[in-house]
C-alpha cells in the first residue's frame, strides 16, 4: 500500500481541482483553502522523499494492452524528478498562498482560479513523474489546457481570451511535432519506457531516423519552451493574473521542454542527441536567448520584460541541453526557477500595489513606498544578471563553459546576451524603483500584504543561496550533481565583463535624473528600437502571412468546398434532383383513368415488340 | 371457308374500337362495355384459332374452353363493375372518369 504513495503526487491536485469546480464553486474561500492544504501535502510529501523516505517502487496501471506492447500508465522515481518535484512543488506552494494577497480584491470567481492552479499542478507532476513518453505527452497536453486556463482567466478581457488562444494553438503546433518524434521513438526504440531506452540504444544507434525522432521530440520543446519560432505566445500569456506567469510561464511550465530533453538524454544516452540535433538545438536556443534579450531591453511593461527575459533564460538551457551539458541546463533550470518567480512575483506585488499599473514609466520611485519588494525584486535581479555570490551566477557560468568547451561562437553568444540581460534588467530597475514617483498610481502605492510578503521573503532567500555548493549538490534535479568551485579563468572574466558593460551601459542610457523624470523611453524614437518594441515584426508576420494570408486562403478554399460541393451540390443539390424526379413521377399518378389505360396498352405494345423482335 | 386471317382482321378491328372507346370515352359506363367489347374480340380469335387448328373439322376445344372462361369472368366483371358504377353514381351524382382525382388533390 504505502509503494503506492507517490500517486498522491498525481491524486491530490486532481482531487483539490475537481472539488474547487464542482463543489465548492460558490465558497471562494474554502476552495483556495482545498488547493493550497493539496500543495503543502504534496511539497511536505516530496521533502519527506528528499530526507530518505523509502516506499519501494509504485505501481504502475496497464491502461490498454496492444499486442506485444502493454501501454501501462507509472511513476519513475529517480533524482532527476524527486528533485524537479521539489521544485514544481515548492514553488506551486509559494505561488499559491501568494495568490491570496494578488487575488483580493478581484471580482473574479476565485474557486475556478485555484481549481485552475490544482489542475496544472496535476499536470506538471504527470511530466515530471511520467515513466514514459506516453505519460509525458498527456501530462504535455494537460498544462497546454491548464494554462489556457489560466491565461484566459480574465476571459471577458479580449486580449487575455486571444493570448489563451495563441498559447494553446501555438503549443499544438509544436505537440504535433512532439507526437510524431514519440511514434518515430517507438518504432526505433520498440519502447516508450525511459527505464528501457538505454538498453534499446544499441538497435537504434546509427540509423539516420535517430536524429530525426530526436529533433521532433525537440519540436515538442521548441513550443512548450517557447523556442525561436514558436515563442510568440509566452509574452503575449502575460495577460493572465501575474501568480499564474510566475508559476507556469517562468518557473515550471516552461522548462518542461528542457526537463523532457534532458530526461531524454538521460535515458537515451548522449549518442541518441547527434551531432546534427546538437547542432539545431543549440542554435535555436541560441537564437532565441539573443533575439528575446535584444526585444527585452525596449519594453515598457514590466511583465513583459520579464517574459523576454525567461525566453532568453529558457534559450539558454535548450543551448546548454544542445551542448550536452544537461546538468548545467537542469542547474540552470532550478536557480531560474526560484529567482523568476521571484521576481514575478515581487512585479505582481508592484502591479497590485500601483493599482494594476504595468508601465515601467508610469511608476518610479517605488523604493520609497514599498522598500521590502523592492529588495526581493533586486535580489532576483542581482541573480538575474549573474552577480557573482547570487544563485544565477553559478548556473550561467557552468552553460558558459559547457560553451567555451565545445563551440566558441557559442559562447561569445552568450556572452553578449549576459550583457543584454544586465542591461535590460539594470533599465527596468532604474525606471521602476528610482527617480521620483511619476503617476498618480505610483503616488498611492504601499507596501504588500504579508500573504504576498512572506513568499517573496523566502524565494529571495532562495535567490540568493540556492546556488551555492551546499544546496546545490542537494537540491539540483540531476543525478550525481556537483557544483564546481569558481575558477579565475575565461568565463568568470567574460561573465563579469559583460555583467559591468550591460550594467555601466544601462547607468549611462537611463541613470541621468532627466531621463528618470520623462514619462517616456527616451531611446523610444529611433527605428533599432521601433522595431525592437513591435518583437522585430516576427508577431506582424505571423498575423499577416501565416493567419491573414495563407491561413485565411486555406480558410477560402475549405469554404468553398464547404459552400459549393457540400452544400449547394452533395445538400441542396441532392434535395433538388429528388424533389424534380418526385414532381415528374407524380405526374403519370395524376387520376386520369384515360392516361392510366393509354399507358397499359402502350406497355403491352411495348412488350410484343420486344417479343417479336427476340423470338 | 372463311380463311383464318378474315377472323383475326376482325377481331382486331373489334378490340381496338373497344381500346380506343376505353381510351377515349368519359362514361365510366362505356368504358365498361368497350372492356367487354375488347374480351368478345379476344374471344373471337380464339375460336378462331381454336377452328383454324382443328384437324378434319375437329376443333381444339382448348382454345374453346378458355373463351368460356373468359366469358365467365366477364360475366363476374359486369357484375362487380356496374354494382361499382352505381355506388360511384350514389356518391358523386355522375359517372364521369375524370372526376376520380380525389386522391391527388
Amino acid at each position: 500500500m504505502t509503494q503506492n504513495l507517490p500517486w498522491l503526487f498525481l491524486v491530490l491536485p486532481l482531487v483539490a481541482a475537481s472539488v474547487d469546480w464542482l463543489v465548492l464553486a460558490r465558497k471562494p474561500r474554502v476552495a483556495a483553502g482545498v488547493s493550497i492544504v493539496s500543495a503543502l501535502v504534496t511539497l511536505g510529501l516530496c521533502i519527506a522523499y528528499m530526507g530518505g523516505l523509502q516506499t519501494g517502487a509504485p505501481s504502475s496501471y496497464v491502461w490498454f494492452p496492444v499486442q506485444g506492447f502493454d501501454l501501462s500508465l507509472g511513476l519513475l522515481m529517480d533524482d532527476l524528478s524527486m528533485k524537479m518535484m521539489l521544485v514544481v512543488t515548492g514553488i506551486g506552494t509559494l505561488v499559491h498562498i501568494f495568490s491570496l494577497g494578488y487575488m483580493k480584491g478581484d471580482s473574479s470567481n476565485h474557486s475556478r482560479y485555484f481549481a485552475g492552479l490544482s489542475i496544472f499542478m496535476f499536470s506538471m507532476s504527470c511530466i515530471v513523474l511520467a515513466n514514459s513518453l506516453i505519460l509525458t505527452f498527456i501530462g504535455w497536453e494537460m498544462v497546454g489546457f491548464s494554462s489556457y486556463l489560466l491565461i484566459g482567466h480574465w476571459y471577458h478581457k479580449d486580449s487575455a481570451a486571444d493570448a489563451a488562444k495563441k498559447a494553446f494553438i501555438t503549443n499544438r503546433v509544436g505537440d504535433f511535432g512532439f507526437l510524431i518524434g514519440i511514434l518515430l521513438t517507438l518504432g526505433l526504440f520498440g519502447t516508450l519506457y525511459y527505464a528501457d531506452m538505454a538498453g534499446h540504444m544499441k538497435v537504434a544507434a546509427g540509423s539516420p531516423v535517430l536524429t530525426v525522432a530526436v529533433l521532433c521530440l525537440f519540436c515538442g520543446a521548441v513550443g512548450k519552451s517557447a523556442q525561436f519560432p514558436l515563442h510568440v505566445w509566452l509574452p503575449d500569456a502575460m495577460e493572465g493574473p501575474t501568480p499564474v506567469s510566475a508559476l507556469i510561464h517562468a518557473a515550471t511550465m516552461v522548462a518542461a521542454g528542457v526537463y523532457m530533453l534532458v530526461r531524454l538524454q538521460v535515458s537515451m544516452g548522449l549518442d541518441a542527441f547527434t551531432d546534427t540535433a546538437c547542432c539545431v538545438i543549440a542554435s535555436v536556443g541560441a537564437i532565441t536567448a539573443l533575439l528575446s534579450a535584444l526585444m527585452a531591453t525596449q519594453q515598457d511593461d514590466i511583465k513583459r520584460v520579464l517574459a523576454y527575459s525567461t525566453l532568453s533564460q529558457l534559450g539558454y538551457m535548450i543551448m546548454a541541453v544542445g551542448l550536452l551539458a544537461g546538468e548545467a541546463a537542469m542547474f540552470h533550470l532550478y536557480t531560474h526557477a526560484w529567482f523568476k518567480a521571484l521576481l514575478f512575483l515581487a512585479a505582481g506585488a508592484i502591479i497590485v500595489c500601483c493599482h494594476h499599473e504595468q508601465d515601467i514609466w508610469k511608476m518610479g520611485g517605488l523604493r520609497k513606498k514599498m522598500p521590502i519588494t523592492t529588495l526581493c525584486f533586486l535580489a532576483g535581479t542581482c541573480a538575474l544578471i549573474a552577480v557573482p555570490g547570487f544563485s544565477g551566477f553559478f548556473s550561467k557560468e557552468r552553460i558558459l563553459e559547457a560553451a567555451l568547451e565545445r563551440s566558441v561562437p557559442l559562447f561569445v553568444l552568450g556572452v553578449i546576451v549576459a550583457a543584454l540581460t544586465t542591461f535590460y534588467m539594470v533599465r527596468l530597475c532604474l525606471v521602476a524603483f528610482c527617480g521620483d514617483t511619476r503617476t498618480h498610481e505610483a503616488e498611492q502605492a504601499h507596501e504588500a500584504s504579508p500573504t504576498m510578503l512572506v513568499p517573496l521573503l523566502i524565494l529571495a532567500m532562495l535567490a540568493i543561496i540556492s546556488g551555492c555548493g551546499f544546496l546545490a549538490d542537494r537540491l539540483v534535479p540531476y543525478a550525481e550533481f556537483h557544483t564546481l568551485g569558481v575558477e579565475w579563468g575565461a568565463t568568470f572574466f567574460a561573465g563579469l565583463g559583460a555583467l559591468i558593460v550591460g550594467g555601466g551601459l544601462a547607468w549611462l542610457l537611463y541613470g541621468k535624473t532627466e531621463t528618470l523624470a520623462g514619462k517616456a523611453d527616451p531611446l523610444g524614437a529611433n527605428f533599432v528600437s521601433r522595431a525592437l518594441r513591435h518583437r522585430l515584426y516576427i508577431d506582424a508576420f505571423y498575423d499577416h502571412v501565416l493567419v491573414g494570408g495563407i491561413q485565411r486562403w486555406f480558410a477560402c478554399l475549405i469554404s468553398c468546398l464547404d459552400d459549393g460541393i457540400i452544400r449547394r451540390l452533395i445538400g441542396e443539390g441532392l434535395a433538388s434532383l429528388t424533389a424534380w424526379v418526385g414532381r415528374l413521377l407524380g405526374r403519370i399518378q395524376g387520376g386520369s383513368l384515360r392516361g392510366y389505360t393509354v399507358l397499359a396498352s402502350l406497355g403491352v405494345l411495348v412488350l410484343m415488340l420486344i417479343l417479336i423482335l427476340l423470338f | 371457308m372463311t380463311p383464318l386471317s378474315h377472323y383475326l382482321i376482325f377481331s382486331a378491328l373489334l378490340f381496338s374500337i373497344g381500346l380506343g372507346g376505353a381510351i377515349m370515352r368519359r362514361n365510366v359506363l362505356v368504358v365498361l362495355m368497350c372492356l367487354e367489347l375488347m374480351l368478345t374480340a379476344a374471344n373471337v380469335s380464339l375460336v378462331a384459332f381454336s377452328r383454324a387448328q382443328g384437324l378434319e373439322g375437329v376443333p381444339v376445344y382448348d382454345a374453346q374452353v378458355l373463351a368460356l372462361f373468359v366469358m365467365a369472368i366477364a360475366a363476374a366483371e359486369v357484375a362487380v363493375g356496374l354494382a361499382l358504377i352505381v355506388a360511384m353514381f350514389r356518391a358523386r351524382r355522375g359517372v364521369e372518369s375524370t372526376s376520380l382525382t380525389s386522391l391527388k388533390d
